[in-house]
């Protein structure tokens, strides 16, 4: 094998790596939000990132038989409006469900799970039993060819920029508006804050309406890389998981330090390795590393 | 904060456990025999139980016996003018079955809820459609055919509590059945006990063989055997990429594949690989790929994780252009989640595509359609299902009777000339004798058949391969 091919095989690796650390924080971002500022496990969260996949799925189908001509262009307002279908979604579990459930966090894990199943067979019943496929733009599919031997998938560049995207906006709005200080002062004293006169049952909302929102976000990105089924939710949620708690959770930097750490990790070893065993090392390390440090791996005293 | 972040950090690390037990929980049930299951990190199987929704709203709302007037037949079948009179139900059946002097009751089972109803729809389908033909033609000996629809919900102990409640309360004279092995090893038992009789539609592993049991579907060896030479002999291929989904039915396919490259077609595996069921991220495999350069890649992988596969191949720049790709486990139910312009040019192993051109094939997608809705695809199992009814028919027609084991003695050797796939005959071992159809696909979801073996005899052990 030549060096050129090495080279471009370490390029390519080394995007997969990357493209995987997107993928997982993405997934782990709404989450992250729920968890760290409300303490909600929202076990659903595989569920409002189908709800933002089939959005772009409905999308598609109504650009196709209504005005076919937009199919190149009606993918990013598709996946805006899947952000507001999924926070206005959440927004009504939170209302309905949730904040009856604060004092309860048990309770709230068995809910959502208990909603997970219900949204799962909803879509099952109302939309199709079956898997469906929104049409992508031209510009999503395929390859992007930067040199003759060097493939970098375009949806991967997609998500990439879409990441970067939404983690600058959630860190502007946690840490630099108005309603991100409202949100850290009830997270860190909500009785405190009430009395300095800020509603926190809306802030209560409104975080779990982002956090939904995100993950819809999420849901409708990855119609370019995965499926859109009942179930497809349920394929995430473990790693989504996995990236939160090993981040240390109501930390943006450790949910993305980790996603980092798991993505290269998983992407190397799957590489070298075979899939399976791949897995097995990474889940090793983190449990061993869970064990050391049970806070995860970014609880620093000092807040970011 | 510190404090509760910690607390939280635990609950949640609890969450974890319980969302991981779950999917391993899953996984372990799939592993111990599930064919071709999309079901992946669901957690707790039995939960599903409880979901009561239909599958197919609109459709399985309508009633199989009164939609038997509209129904369309198969091409050259008369109304058959044998009076139930004529075969006195004292005679025609002594073990107590649903039999009365002007029906006959038959059991579907399959999952219309949870993770496995997006595949069995299709069977359910077929095999009420199937039905409603029989009936209009006149039914079985005289006799109606009723039917008992039970959900299986995706859980096998479920399919084993429904198969008992089937044969033992309803005393139905025969089931239509089960999807993944684990559902189909999960009955089994209950038909042995209670002398049932199952017809069982799926693709599957091979390495079974039961008397209360008839497969429609193809056994492993029918299905890669000849797909294997197809390719060796079409595109001079050589060296081979095997990948799968990590549980029986793609390790016992695999294995097979393997044995036949290296012994009979004296070529290579350049590399082999399992990916988790549910795995979203190829990236890296696709990467180990590229650097072996594989004139074939052979895939089955499933569920999920095959969108994922197929949409982040076509991005990687990997397509029909630069590269050979046989697969088992892509039928036109699947192309649906995957999007035909991720498979364009790629190759599938099935015994049947909707786009066959025999005159039976198109009569029974027109019948299909006609029952289901223009949009139905047809998938090689939804054909395997329809065939269940037919086969029955045919050996209780030869048999005289509905006793099940006079069925079963006069099954071998019952040829369905009718079949959508052309031509099949039962076998002595109660697989089917089939021919393998390499279908090229293209960009509508549909499959050019490019390739069609002679009748392959099912071999469900064998030798030489294990």
């Amino acid at each position: 094998m030549s060096l050129n091919e090495i080279g471009s095989m370490v390029a390519m690796q080394g995007f997969s790596g990357l493209s995987l650390f997107t993928v997982l924080l993405l997934m782990a971002l709404g989450l992250a939000i729920i968890f760290g500022q409300m303490g909600v496990i929202n076990m659903a969260h595989g569920e409002f990132m189908a709800i933002g996949a089939y959005t772009v799925y409905l999308c598609s189908q109504l650009t196709q038989n209504f005005a076919p001509g937009l199919r190149e262009v009606y993918f990013v307002p598709a996946v805006v409006v899947a952000f507001f279908v999924a926070a206005a979604v959440g927004y009504a579990v939170e209302v309905l469900l949730i904040r009856r459930l604060y004092k309860r966090p048990l309770d709230t894990l068995l809910a959502t799970w208990g909603l997970s199943l219900a949204m799962q067979q909803f879509f099952r019943s109302f939309i199709n039993p079956k898997e469906v496929s929104a049409e992508l733009p031209e510009w999503l599919l395929g390859a992007f060819n930067p040199t003759p031997s060097i493939q970098v998938p375009k949806n991967g560049i997609f998500v990439m920029g879409l990441t970067i995207l939404v983690s600058a906006g959630v860190y502007l709005l946690m840490l630099r508006s108005r309603w991100g200080i409202r949100i850290r002062a009830t997270t860190q004293n909500r009785i405190m804050s009430s009395a300095v006169g800020i509603n926190t049952d809306r802030v209560d909302r409104f975080t779990f309406a982002l956090g939904c929102g995100i993950a819809g976000l999420a849901g409708a990105a990855f119609t370019t890389i995965g499926s859109t089924g009942p179930t497809s939710g349920s394929l995430y949620i473990v790693d989504t998981f996995l990236v939160v708690v090993f981040g240390g959770a109501a930390n943006l930097i450790g949910t993305i330090a980790s996603a980092f750490s798991i993505a290269q990790a998983q992407s190397l070893l799957e590489f070298f390795l075979t899939s399976a065993m791949a897995k097995v090392l990474t889940l090793l390390t983190i449990i061993i590393i869970l064990m050391i440090r049970p806070q995860g791996l970014f609880t620093t005293k000092v807040r970011t | 904060m510190q404090l509760v972040s910690t607390h939280r950090n635990r609950a949640l690390r609890g969450a974890l456990a319980l969302v991981t037990s779950g999917a391993l929980l899953c996984a372990a049930a799939t592993l111990s025999g599930c064919n071709k299951s999309s079901a992946a990190a669901t957690g707790d199987p039995g939960a599903s139980k409880t979901e009561k929704l239909s599958a197919a709203p609109a459709a399985t709302e309508r009633s199989t016996e009164a939609s038997g007037a509209a129904v369309l037949t198969p091409p050259g079948l008369e109304k058959s003018t044998a009076k139930a009179s004529d075969f006195p139900t004292a005679k025609i059946m002594t073990t107590g079955l649903k039999v009365d002097d002007d029906s006959v009751t038959v059991g579907i089972l399959h999952s219309t809820t949870g993770t496995m109803a997006i595949s069995e729809t299709g069977s359910v389908q077929a095999e009420k459609l199937a039905i409603a033909q029989i009936n209009a033609l006149g039914g079985i000996l005289g006799r109606q055919i009723k039917v008992i629809q039970e959900d299986g919900a995706s859980d096998w102990p479920t399919f084993a509590e429904k198969a008992r409640k089937l044969l033992v309360n309803d005393k139905v004279a025969a089931v239509m059945g089960c999807w993944t092995s684990a559902s189909r090893k999960a009955v089994l038992p209950v038909f042995e006990k209670e002398n049932g009789l199952l017809y069982y539609p799926t693709f599957y592993e091979g390495l079974e063989q039961s008397k209360n049991v008839f497969y429609t579907g193809q056994e492993a060896t029918q299905q890669i055997l000849a797909s294997l030479d197809w390719v060796n002999k079409e595109k001079k291929a050589k060296s081979f990429y095997l990948i799968g989904s990590d549980y029986i039915w793609p390790r016992t396919s695999m294995k097979i594949a393997r044995k036949h490259i290296e012994n009979v077609l004296k070529g290579t595996v350049v590399g082999e690989e399992f990916a988790p069921l549910g795995n979203t991220q190829f990236g890296s495999i696709i990467n180990k790929i590229k650097l072996k350069k594989p004139d074939v890649i052979f895939a089955a992988v499933v569920g999920g994780s095959n969108v994922a596969w197929f949409k982040q191949l076509n991005a990687a720049g990997v397509t029909a252009a630069n590269q050979t790709l046989l697969t088992i486990s892509v039928t036109e139910d699947e192309v649906l989640g995957i999007g035909g312009e991720n498979l364009v040019g790629f190759f599938s192993s099935m015994k049947y595509f909707q786009s066959l051109d025999n005159p039976n094939n198109k009569s029974f997608v027109e019948a299909f359609k006609k029952m289901w809705g223009e949009k139905s695809v047809i998938g090689d199992v939804t054909q395997a299902g329809y065939l269940g009814p037919w086969i029955w028919k045919a050996a209780v027609e030869k048999a005289g009777s509905f006793d099940v084991d006079k069925v079963v003695a006069a099954s071998p050797g019952i040829e369905i000339k009718i079949a959508p796939e052309g031509y099949v005959k039962v076998h002595e071992n109660h697989h089917l004798w089939s021919k393998a159809r390499i279908g090229k696909a293209k960009a509508d979801g549909q499959f050019e058949v490019v390739h069609e073996s002679d009748l392959i005899e099912p071999n469900p052990f064998p030798k030489g391969y294990q």
